[in-house]
């Protein structure tokens, strides 16, 4: 049985020019231990993906399909139910680290509410656990640093703290929106390589949500790119990178800048825009941008389909490998 | 902490200065005096007087006897009432303003905290809604009209309460100005916690608690009340300092002796020194609240830093 | 690295119909229900004000001796039931005795006798009376001793009933709401052109003459103000002059800041480089540029502001300490209503009724302008 099975999600917002729709008829599923990607550009849905999956839409926003963890389905859920699943066996942690936690409140005080919470933990042991986990993410001096403010860490140290507080109650599934956007680039390394040495040694599945291929090709075993609210193409990582099948990915792929590559050749990039969500037409999101447009791309949108052993795409062309 | 709050203190002085003489030289350069009652008195009795309280000096002079007193905690003695200090005065009237209005902070920080979070939470709903309109017609009616329209309701068309009289500070006496000084502060604090509140809550400290798991309890009481507060702090800071030091209109629409009618009473009576005494206390009161304010944040706000 | 979202500028696709920022807030102002509602409020009541007390039958300062705190009624004044004692009063002098008594309409038919001859100037004692209009004597007894009068009678409407001194409290009201605007308005004006000044110049020259100008504003905020108004009116007599400079004075504190604040972000704008650049003049720039850049929070102020001065005004006036009689002021008539609350609560009920009603018409209009104006919504 999958760990998180999503199937036919969709996430509608009412605005004041009318509803838009983030999410369409979006299907996926991590196995126990498995690292999923998903790839996109800001404004493809990924993130209100997992909003959704979490009940942690914005107030205007509706979820509709199933989001099954385990054997219980999330969507609908009495928030005193669901706040027993997250935060113990889902976790997720958010993009920008800086205001992702309570400026007001100790770190200590954040971490050990949540073992308070779930596993009612004596205060005492809530700080043990916390402070072996702050260690565990390699906060320097974790025990002093235990009892100060957010403020007085620096931005990866907080996302370091984030990833700490995420995994307190050992969860089976830790979504991570965006965990190194907001970071240097040497620090977006070792927060990676701390999200994959977690995996190894607690066999927590991830799922690594990125407008980035790069960050996601180092930590996933399978991807998912999401164009305009819906997974155009699914495959694993290796696929992807060598026989991409929809031109969007192809076209993502393109522009990453390669050291091979000759000093003067200018990068390629993907021309046009994302399409305005409130008036999405007939036909494939992509074809106002695709190189490869048809006539019935306009009129008809392609299904996901399979193209070979967990591969699948929704695009009518077939691209040659 | 200690220094910052000693600093400022020291800080407010010239603030304090500059409001001690434009009052002081405002009231002189008036027309009329204490003493030019309506059957004149008699030339020699008038130039006594104006010589004990040294009326009779330039105005430098007579700025410079006066601050020397200051300096010594001497308000003088009063102009009018003249067996009394404006000190005892003061200290006559500033209890009773004080009691009505620290009930009235205590309620409208209640009871509009409540209905404030209240209405947030239920935001765009009916109780919401309604919530808010109470809020808005206490914003928006004026205390002098709503006093006498309590006095209306309350006491002569439904006899709960007596409309007016001091009745020597009896409990019923005081329920109505008390309710009429705390409505508008409620409804103030009401809808300054509900828009901070609605603020806090679609912040990412927020939904990072959610995502954690914390019931809404939990996240409303301890992760969302702080930061909504930080505004009705700053709001209830001066406020606190103008309820204090008495409401004028409360105070003479429902007979109340607190500073308020003292300071009227004074302005009326030409009574220099009761004036005086009256603003510079009223100034301090807000420099003290303005600091309060600042220590508030402190304590709340563990980015502030008193450097 | 390289983002996806290098590319999401690229190319600029589809077609964006501009539309002004003005055109774009009228939009939404007029789409925002409670603030049109408030407009129309305000236009009725500024309208009524204005033109009232001109087409009201009863001047402001006419006084009906007979009807003193009459209540508000839609049927006038006098009733049928009250004619007789209204004419026993009248004729309280005349020793004659009332024998019948008809009313039709408007028309008293009136038989008197008497016991001695009746003088037949008795109808000038019935005129004196102001409901009394064409007394004629239609029928002398022989003996004189019996007269019969017909007389018209002036019906009076008190929509609003008359206050304490038998004045129609619905002229009042309007006449109060006449001067209460004006005061909002003016005093609005006056602190309009002083904190615009004020706040633009230190924005603009910025550095130390700034820091100097606010500093000044900083300490003027920690004055207790109320008390200085009304030490002001109390001091300074009271009149309506006074009563604008010194709330103006009061109220430019932050519009000053305000503009300051607009001021000073603008002025690190680009344009306004661009213009300097350009050898534009300082003057001109500030006309051309910062006023206009600064004319939406200000617009928005000045609504809230309006309502604070009214209600200023209505404050001091309550207080005894502003508009003097026989000029009057819904702070005035509140005053007088809540000193007759217990006798004639329409006093009171009314006048602030009006008050209430402008003061929420504004705080909508203006709510609706900041929502309209802000960007920050969209």
């Amino acid at each position: 049985m999958s760990l998180l099975a999503v199937e036919n999600l969709e996430v509608r917002f009412d605005t004041a020019d009318g509803e838009v729709c983030a999410v369409n008829d979006v299907s996926f599923s991590v196995e126990p231990g498995e690292t999923l990607g998903i790839v996109g550009e800001s404004g493809s849905g990924k993130s209100q993906v997992f909003f959704a999956v979490m009940g942690l839409l914005a107030a205007n926003g509706r979820a509709r399909g199933k989001v099954r963890f385990r054997d219980t389905d999330l969507l609908g859920m009495p928030v005193s139910q669901l706040n027993t699943i997250r935060g113990a066996h889902l976790s997720m942690i958010f993009q920008d680290p800086m205001t992702s936690l309570n400026p007001y409140l100790r770190v200590s005080k954040q971490m050990t509410e949540v073992l308070v919470q779930h596993q009612h933990k004596s205060e005492q042991d809530a700080r043990r656990i916390a402070i072996e986990l702050l260690e565990r993410v390699q906060i320097p001096e974790a025990a002093r640093r235990f009892d100060q403010y957010p403020h007085e860490f620096s931005g990866g140290m907080r996302q370091r703290v984030m990833i700490a507080m995420a995994l307190l109650c050992q969860p089976d599934l830790l979504i991570a929106d965006e965990p190194t956007t907001a970071l240097d680039v040497t620090v977006q390394a070792q927060i990676l390589d701390l999200l994959a040495q977690l995996r190894d040694t607690l066999n927590t599945a991830i799922i690594l949500i990125s407008h980035d291929f790069g960050v996601v090709a180092g930590l996933c075993e399978r991807v998912a790119v999401m164009y305009a609210g819906r997974i155009v193409e699914t495959a694993p990582v290796r696929e992807i990178f060598y026989r991409p099948q929809h031109p969007y990915t192809r076209g993502l792929l393109q522009s990453l800048p390669r050291l091979d590559a000759d000093d003067h050749q200018e990068l390629p990039t993907i021309p046009g825009q994302p399409p305005n969500l409130q008036s999405l037409g007939e036909g494939c999101a992509f074809s106002e941008r695709c190189p490869l447009v048809q006539p019935h791309c306009l009129t008809d949108r392609p299904l996901l389909r399979q193209i070979a052993e967990d591969h699948s795409k929704a695009c009518h062309r077939d691209l040659a490998a | 902490m200690l220094a910052y709050a000693v600093r400022r203190l020291f800080g407010a002085i010239p603030t304090i200065f500059v409001i001690i003489a434009i009052s002081f030289f405002m009231i002189r350069l008036a027309p009329g005096g204490p003493f030019s009652l309506e059957r004149p008195l008699p030339a020699n009795i008038m130039r006594n007087l104006e010589a004990i309280y040294h009326l009779d000096k330039p105005l430098m002079v007579q700025f410079w006897i006066y601050l020397q007193n200051l300096v010594q905690g001497n308000l003088g003695p009063s102009m009018v009432y003249r067996d009394l200090s404006v000190a005892e005065i003061i200290g006559s009237g500033l209890p009773v303003s004080i009691q009505f209005g620290g009930a009235a902070i205590l309620l409208a920080l209640v009871v509009g905290g409540v209905l404030g979070s209240y209405a947030a939470l239920k935001q765009n709903q009916m109780s919401d809604y309604s919530v808010m309109a109470i809020a808005m017609v206490g914003i928006t009616i004026p205390n002098f009209v709503m006093a006498p329209l309590l006095q209306l309701i309350l006491g002569v068309e439904l006899g709960w309460l007596p409309v007016g009289g001091w009745g020597e500070g009896a409990f019923r006496n005081k329920v109505l100005p008390v309710i009429a000084l705390a409505l508008p502060q409620v409804a103030v604090v009401a809808r300054l916690t509900r828009g901070s509140m609605i603020e806090v809550l679609r912040t990412n400290p927020i939904r990072t608690a959610r995502a954690k798991g914390l019931p809404e309890r939990i996240v409303i009481g301890r992760h969302a009340l702080r930061a909504a507060l930080l505004p009705v702090v700053s709001y209830l800071g001066p406020a606190a300092a103008a309820l204090l030091t008495g409401s004028v209109v409360i105070e003479t629409i429902f007979g109340v002796p607190g500073v308020g009618r003292l300071f009227v009473q004074g302005a009326l009576n030409r009574d220099y020194t009761l004036v005086m005494g009256t603003v510079i206390l009223i100034a301090c009161f807000i420099v003290i609240f303005n600091l309060l304010v600042d220590l508030i944040y402190g304590v709340l706000d563990p980015k502030v830093r008193y450097d | 690295m390289t983002t996806v979202s290098q590319f999401e500028q690229t190319v600029p696709g589809g077609e964006i119909k501009g539309r002004s920022l003005w055109a774009d807030a009228w939009a939404r102002l007029r789409s925002n229900r409670a603030a049109v509602a408030g407009a129309i409020v305000l236009a009725i009541i500024g309208l009524a004000s204005l033109f009232g007390p001109m087409l009201s039958p009863h001047d402001v300062g006419q006084v009906y001796r007979s009807y003193i705190k009459v209540p508000a009624s839609t049927t006038a004044y006098p009733r049928e039931a009250e004619i007789p004692d209204l004419l026993k009063t009248a004729l309280r002098r005349s020793r004659a005795d009332i024998t019948s008594l008809d009313v039709d309409g408007d028309l008293v038919t009136l038989t008197l006798t008497a016991e001695r001859e009746i003088d037949p100037r008795i109808t000038r004692s019935v005129e004196r009376n102001a409901d009394f209009t064409n007394v004629q004597i239609i029928e002398t007894s022989p003996d004189g001793l019996s007269l019969t009068m017909q007389m018209e009678v002036t019906r009076s409407y008190f929509l609003f009933g008359t206050d304490a001194n038998g004045r129609d409290l619905l002229t009042r009201t309007l006449f109060g709401g006449r001067i209460s605007l004006m005061i909002g308005l003016l005093a609005t004006f006056v602190s309009l052109i002083i904190g615009v000044t004020y706040g633009a110049t230190a924005g603009f020259i910025g550095g130390r003459v700034d820091s100097v100008m606010m500093r000044i504003v900083d300490v003027l905020y920690s004055i207790p103000f109320m008390f200085f108004v009304i030490l002001l009116m109390v001091f300074f007599g009271r009149n309506i002059i006074l009563m604008f400079v010194a709330v103006g004075a009061v109220e430019w504190l932050d519009m000053a800041r305000i503009v300051r604040g607009q001021t000073l972000s603008i002025k690190r704008r680009e344009f306004i480089e661009a213009a300097h650049a350009c050898g534009v003049s300082t003057t001109a720039i500030i006309r051309r540029h910062i006023v206009p850049n600064t004319l939406g929070p200000v617009v928005v102020y000045m609504t809230l502001l309006v309502p604070k001065v009214i209600l200023l005004e209505s404050f001091l006036s309550f207080l005894g300490l502003g508009v003097q009689e026989p000029m009057t002021s819904w702070g005035v008539l509140i005053s007088e209503g809540a000193n007759n609350i217990v006798e004639a609560p329409w006093m009171l009920i009314f006048p602030a009724t009006f008050l209430a009603l402008t003061l929420f018409a504004f705080n909508f209009v203006g709510d609706g302008l900041r929502d309209a104006l802000d960007p920050k919504d969209r």
